[in-house]
């Protein structure tokens, strides 16, 4: 399967820009309801990451300061399963503003440990931790906090996903070997590479 | 009434959260809250399942210190097999542990925290991040990465895997340590060496830079808390815990890690999925205490490694013992990378290391386990309970970076009132305060057993609500 190339974004932006319009590719990486060992994992790539700066911008991620997921993305790095209301707003506007979405391991393929909640339901897992007897103010905190779904899902269950990158978490070659195939243009093969749980 | 600033999330740390401030009508900061997000429940959906699974399971925690959560669970399984782990596992168990240490101190030291350090807290936000600085300081930069691939890989030598190597098992390790592979070890050791000498010579005097920073960064009274062993040297996987006020005064010295319930107490805030450790006797809020590497070296006599007692002392010749200032935790993490290299060393020139006994195998024997180690940021317990057939009925875990809790938020209300004031805020100020918890490192994908991040959005109100100022970071 062949997709087409990265271009620059085709949306003109509202206001003209003062810089000149990067040509390479914009790259994000979120993470959701995971334990960041996806993420660690990204950067396991080692000394390749200065290869990967010459060739995307990463626009948005944990490891730099943007604070609104931007416009126009060419690729997102989604790790983590759907496991509040803050995440599913999140994976919605990040669909609506990207080119191809990657849900880069099992919680975000299959909702893996994150989805483990599921069979005991929200209450008795706030009951469980906030309020034990031992415990100095016992109560379900809530001010200012996003609610807890009742249950944690994987990332296709509620937006397009097109491409799919078990591995718990995959390892950095095979994130390398992803990233290299999409920045050229291709859907790459990972039958070879990783699989759940790996 | 009072005005609102939120700054949401903080970047540039391990998890997710956000920060409110409370300003006065006179533009003072009144309150600041740490406010971290997410929870996924670990210690309620464990229950019913074996507890071999617990190191594995419980990994999952966190992505970043891993090792950590298969210590601290192998141990406390240990505990419920009742065994001896072989002399040579718990050599192999500590290698890891340390090589962790290292990964994780220097993934804060260079790929978070050095963007604010080398490029200055007021730099260009859209540089100020791992990839401005391999353009600005592409020798730094790469160290960073060089030093952080180091303990990925020794973890990957001994456990096949970087993240979520499934070689820590109760009773010891489930594999013996190849000769090829301790070879390849200390071929490593050289250069990873070269990397933290080089940064030890040049971190230290950018601290003149910082003094502001020194004074504010949460820079108070408290007590430390760890392990501590018979030695008086640096501890990361056994011994007693040690409490220390903030005069360096030892107010108890030797603490059952098991008895953790009659000292420890956690208090539930409301606006935050993290709950507030605090010593127990000292009572809440007074018990706050701080965790982590600028705590135990306050509590050492000394590291117990030539290298890293030089620097140590260099440290303490500069900032006397305890050390107060949350911003020296940059400090310390370096002087703990420097040992952690140097005891892996001398750990794989044991003449034990390459045993082949490494596990002992057992059939439950007691119903309750307790596993206690220090975690790259502080100390961290593990606590499980089964049924007859091996199945876990409880399980209660109080993680590193939620010991320094309280010590967080007091820390980010000291620099606020320094920095943030006034009726228009600029972006240096509130990098400022995000940079105090980047000091503290907190893990809080560990800590809430969760992680998420979404945009800065900071509104300043007047007291009848309106909207005085408004920016997004981006
Ligand atoms: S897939 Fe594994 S490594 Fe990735 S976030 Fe989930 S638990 Fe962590």
């Amino acid at each position: 399967m062949t997709i087409a190339p990265m271009a620059q974004p085709t949306e003109p932006t509202s206001a003209p820009s003062p810089t000149p319009v990067s040509r390479k590719p914009r790259l994000a990486t979120i993470w959701l309801d995971g334990c960041s060992g996806c993420h660690m994992s990204f950067l396991d790539q080692d000394e390749l990451l200065i290869t990967l700066a010459a060739r995307a911008d990463l626009v948005y991620s944990p490891i730099v300061d943007t604070k609104a997921f931007p416009e126009n993305v060419d690729i997102t790095l989604v790790e983590g399963a759907i496991g509040n209301a803050e995440d599913l707003a999140k994976i919605l506007h990040i669909r609506r503003n990207t080119r191809l979405l990657v849900s880069l391991g099992d919680c975000a393929v299959t909702g893996n440990v994150s989805a483990m909640r599921n069979s005991f339901g929200v209450i008795p897992i706030l009951e469980r931790v906030y309020h034990e007897p031992a415990l100095l103010h016992p109560a379900t905190p809530q001010t200012d906090l996003p609610a807890l779904r009742e249950r944690v899902c994987p990332l296709h269950e509620v937006v397009h996903v097109d491409l799919f990158v078990p591995g718990c978490p995959p390892n950095a070659a095979t994130i390398a070997y992803c990233l290299d195939a999409l920045l050229e243009g291709r859907m790459p093969d990972l039958s070879q590479h990783t699989r759940f749980g790996k | 009434m009072t005005r609102r600033i939120e700054i949401n999330p903080v970047t540039r740390i391990e998890g997710h959260a956000m920060i409110s401030l409370h300003l006065d009508d006179a533009g003072l900061v009144q309150q600041a809250h740490l406010h971290v997000n997410q929870l996924r429940g670990f210690e309620q959906f464990c229950v019913g399942r074996p507890f071999y699974e617990m190191p594995a399971l419980m990994a999952r925690i966190c992505g970043i210190c891993p090792v950590s959560h298969l210590v601290a669970a192998s141990k406390a399984c240990d505990e419920l097999l009742a065994v001896q782990v072989p002399p040579t596992a718990t050599k192999l168990r500590r290698i890891m542990n340390l090589a962790q240490i290292i990964q994780s101190h220097a993934l804060n030291f260079f790929h978070l925290s050095a963007p604010d350090l080398l490029l200055g807290m007021d730099s260009d936000p859209t540089q100020r991040n791992l990839f401005g600085l391999l353009q600005s300081h592409p020798e730094r930069a790469r160290d960073g990465i060089r030093l952080r691939q180091f303990g990925q890989q020794i973890i990957e030598q001994l456990g096949g895997k970087r993240i979520h190597p499934g070689w820590i098992v109760p009773g010891g390790v489930n594999e013996p340590l190849s000769k090829a592979h301790r070879e390849q070890m200390l071929g490593m050791i050289p250069a990873a060496l070269a990397i933290i000498e080089r940064t030890l010579t040049w971190f230290p005097p950018l601290l003149d830079q910082f003094r502001a920073e020194i004074q504010t960064f949460g820079n108070f009274p408290s007590l430390f808390v760890g392990l501590a062993n018979h030695q008086g040297t640096l501890e990361h996987y056994d011994g007693g815990i040690r409490v220390m006020d903030s005069a360096g005064n030892s107010i108890a010295q030797w603490l059952e890690p098991n008895h953790y319930a009659d000292y420890i107490g956690e208090a539930v805030e409301p606006d935050s999925y993290l709950k507030s450790p605090y010593y127990k006797p000292l009572g809440y809020p007074d018990g706050m205490y701080r965790v982590g590497p600028l705590a135990r070296l306050n509590l050492v006599d000394r590291c117990g490694t030539p290298r890293a007692d030089a620097a140590l002392t260099a440290f303490n010749a500069r900032y006397p013992r305890p050390v107060l200032s949350s911003f020296l935790y940059h400090y310390a993490r370096l002087i703990e990378i420097m040992y952690g290299i140097e005891q892996i060393e001398l750990l794989l020139n044991d003449p034990d290391i390459l045993s082949e006994h490494v596990r002992a195998f057992a059939e439950p024997n007691r119903s309750e386990g307790i596993g206690v180690s220090e975690a790259p940021r502080g100390t961290l317990i593990h606590h499980y309970r089964i049924d007859g057939q091996g199945l876990v009925t409880y399980a209660n875990m109080i993680i590193a970076s939620g010991n320094n809790n309280l010590a967080m938020n007091r820390g980010i209300l000291q620099a606020a009132r320094h920095f943030v004031h006034g009726t228009e805020i600029k972006e240096g100020m509130l990098n400022r305060v995000e940079a105090v918890i980047r000091a503290f490192d907190p893990c809080l994908s560990c800590s809430t057993h969760a992680a998420g991040a979404m945009p800065l959005h900071i509104c300043l109100h007047a007291p009848d609500g309106r909207l005085l100022h408004e920016l997004w970071r981006e």
